[in-house]
């Protein structure tokens, strides 16, 4: 008998995974190893410490670009996520039809555009509103994020919608449920998970976003990765560090969350 | 066809289901009519993509007919959607909820058709104790067997008391021994709750065993109504024979007819009298059919004569095959009584006796 092909068993498997491993933690580790430095340098060890961890909670503009962060992703993710949510049931609870592969493309549209060409875009779109209107508040980022945080909420909601049996929403018709009664009482239900991995996944990639939020914001509305690319460019101590592991920390905690709470569902 | 006693639990009248539009139509129906009885059990048989999950979804309401009407107890239930009618299904997949209890699946049809909390619980208990679930009412439906969710499907479908029962192949997914069991529940089921049946299977012996009458159907037409026993030993149509069971066909020349009887002679020159179909009258060529064991094969002279093809031992009977004088091939099935069994040796000359009324006429 042919020996079956197996991708673990090829010479190399192991050496190539451990690299990408490294590869991708090492730098994590490192970044969170010196988020406790004593000293000012991020490459020099001078001890343990918490003193960038309390000089970033004392640090104003950083609490301000937080808050300013939070507000905007869980504003756009919310938005884009019920967005998501209609765009897949409407997309999945149908016949094929002609121009339904262009639908998913229009959907998904801010994956394939490069994000600066968004970015440029918005920038003189907004700012033509903004002398129309004279409003310059959070809500053109708000705008801005829930757009580009649209398709990665509609991927997982539409991925759990098309492995749901359409046979349930039929069995609950048959059982005297209008629809949307069936939809309230079958399909949501079974759609949560999909509905919160849309949800966590759209908040992640808006507090992540730098290209387009740095040509949409006003002046005062830097976003904490802005923040800190700014901070950067002056000259770096580890309180970037200590920043970058409350986030991590943070998502972190998110995804944890999240896988116990889709396997309790299943 | 016998004229129906009793009320009609649904008319189907002249029922087109086409798919696809120009070239590309394709009719999934085509023209049925059928009355099903109150409280009967009635079956739609035949091979997959014949039609019958179609009607049945017609019935149901997951599809609406290209042309002609469906009565419920007199009115047309076709345009209404599926949870505006007092039928219910149990799916071939069974379809449970799956983040739902064995007894909220029970009770949800009760609970959208806005039953009161004491009502429905009541009926979920009775419901749980006629399919003997009684003690597995809190577990989920993923903790319990294929033959437990068989059993919450149809007390599912049960509890909102519908006029019809519809069942869409709802044993296919159970191994035999379980598939027997069901059978005679669902047997049991029908005649307790006095609900009318409607059962949609491939499967001919489960049709055969279980229906008060059976609708055989090919390519989205009916073939023939009639009782289990009808169907088996009167088949009108070639299909119907060659569907259910096994049979002999044999092509024959009609000589002359008396009343339901017609005399016929076959290849061999051997004239016997066969059965016709309701109303058909034959002239020149027909085909005859008989049950392998509705004949028997007899050293000496028979209705037939040939030659021993083959002898094949089966346990409980044996099949004897026969060439015919006129060339064709004749199975006889005998059963293996003690002291009963005549051996017969490859080459022997033996006759056939086709039993009284076993032979039938087909009108194609």
């Amino acid at each position: 008998m042919a020996k079956r092909f197996t991708i673990r068993h090829q010479t190399g498997f192991t050496a190539i995974a451990a690299a990408c491993f490294v590869l991708l933690y090492l730098p994590i580790a490192v970044l969170v190893a010196y988020a406790f430095n004593e000293s000012t340098s991020v490459s020099e060890w001078g001890g343990f410490s918490l003193r960038w961890f309390v000089s970033a909670w004392n640090n104003v503009q950083v609490i301000d670009a937080s808050i300013r962060s939070l507000k905007i992703a869980s504003s756009a993710a919310i938005i884009a996520t019920i967005v998501a949510t209609m765009a897949a049931l409407a997309t999945t609870r149908t016949r094929a039809y002609r121009g339904l592969t262009f639908k998913y493309a229009f959907i998904n549209q801010p994956l394939m555009v490069p994000e600066i060409v968004t970015g440029v875009a918005l920038l003189i779109f907004f700012s033509q509103i903004k002398v129309a209107t004279g409003y310059s508040g959070l809500g053109y980022l708000i705008a801005a994020h829930t757009a580009f945080c649209i398709p990665f909420a509609y991927l997982p909601i539409r991925a759990r919608l098309e492995n749901m049996d359409l046979t349930l929403e039929r069995a609950a018709a048959d059982l005297y449920a209008t629809p949307w009664k069936a939809f309230r009482r079958v399909t949501l239900p079974l759609l949560w998970p999909g509905i919160i991995a849309g949800l966590m996944l759209a908040f992640v990639i808006s507090l992540d976003d730098v290209v387009i939020t740095e040509f949409v914001k006003s002046g005062g509305q830097d976003t904490l990765p802005t923040y800190m690319l700014g901070q950067i460019r002056r000259g770096i101590t580890p309180e970037v560090n200590a920043i970058s592991t409350v986030f991590l920390l943070l998502s972190v905690v998110i995804v944890t969350l999240f896988f116990f709470m889709s396997r309790k569902r299943d | 066809m016998p004229e129906t006693p009793g009320r009609n639990a649904i008319e189907v009248r002249g029922v087109r289901k086409v798919f696809g539009t120009g070239e590309a139509q394709v009719a999934a129906l085509d023209t049925v009519s059928v009355s099903i009885r109150e409280n009967e059990f009635f079956t739609l048989l035949g091979p997959s993509g014949c039609g019958k999950t179609t009607l049945l979804r017609l019935i149901a309401g997951f599809d609406f007919p290209s042309e002609g009407e469906i009565l419920l107890y007199g009115s047309d239930i076709a345009p209404l959607p599926p949870f505006k009618r007092p039928v219910n299904t149990v799916f071939q997949s069974y379809a449970l909820f799956p983040h739902m209890t064995v007894a909220q699946n029970i009770g949800f049809g009760l609970e959208m058709l806005g039953k009161p909390r004491a009502e429905i619980d009541a009926r979920v208990t009775e419901m749980l104790k006629l399919v003997r679930m009684e003690k597995l009412a809190k577990r989920r439906t993923s903790q319990i067997s294929g033959g437990q969710q068989q059993r919450v499907a149809l007390a599912r479908a049960l509890a909102p008391q519908p006029k019809v029962l519809l069942l869409d192949e709802p044993l296919s997914a159970l191994d035999y021994k379980l598939r027997k069991e069901m059978q005679i529940e669902l047997k049991r089921l029908q005649l307790e709750t006095g609900i009318t049946f409607i059962f949609v299977t491939h499967d001919q012996e489960e049709a055969l065993t279980m229906s008060d009458r059976i609708a055989v159907m090919s390519s989205g037409k009916i073939l023939q109504v009639g009782s289990p026993r009808d169907i088996y030993d009167r088949p009108a149509e070639r299909f119907v024979a060659d569907f259910i069971g096994e049979t002999n066909f044999l092509s024959a020349k009609v000589d002359s007819i008396d009343g339901g009887k017609a005399r016929v002679t076959l290849k061999s020159g051997a004239t016997i009298s066969a059965t016709l179909p309701d109303g058909f009258r034959p002239d020149g060529e027909a085909t005859v059919v008989v049950r392998p064991e509705h004949a028997k094969a007899v050293k000496g002279a028979g209705d037939l004569s040939g030659e021993i093809d083959n002898v094949v031992y089966f346990g409980t009977d044996t099949h004897v095959h026969v060439k015919l004088d006129g060339g064709e091939l004749f199975t006889v099935r005998q059963q293996n009584a003690r002291g009963a069994v005549a051996s017969f040796e490859r080459g022997e000359r033996v006759g056939v006796v086709i039993g009284d009324d076993a032979a039938q006429i087909l009108k194609d």
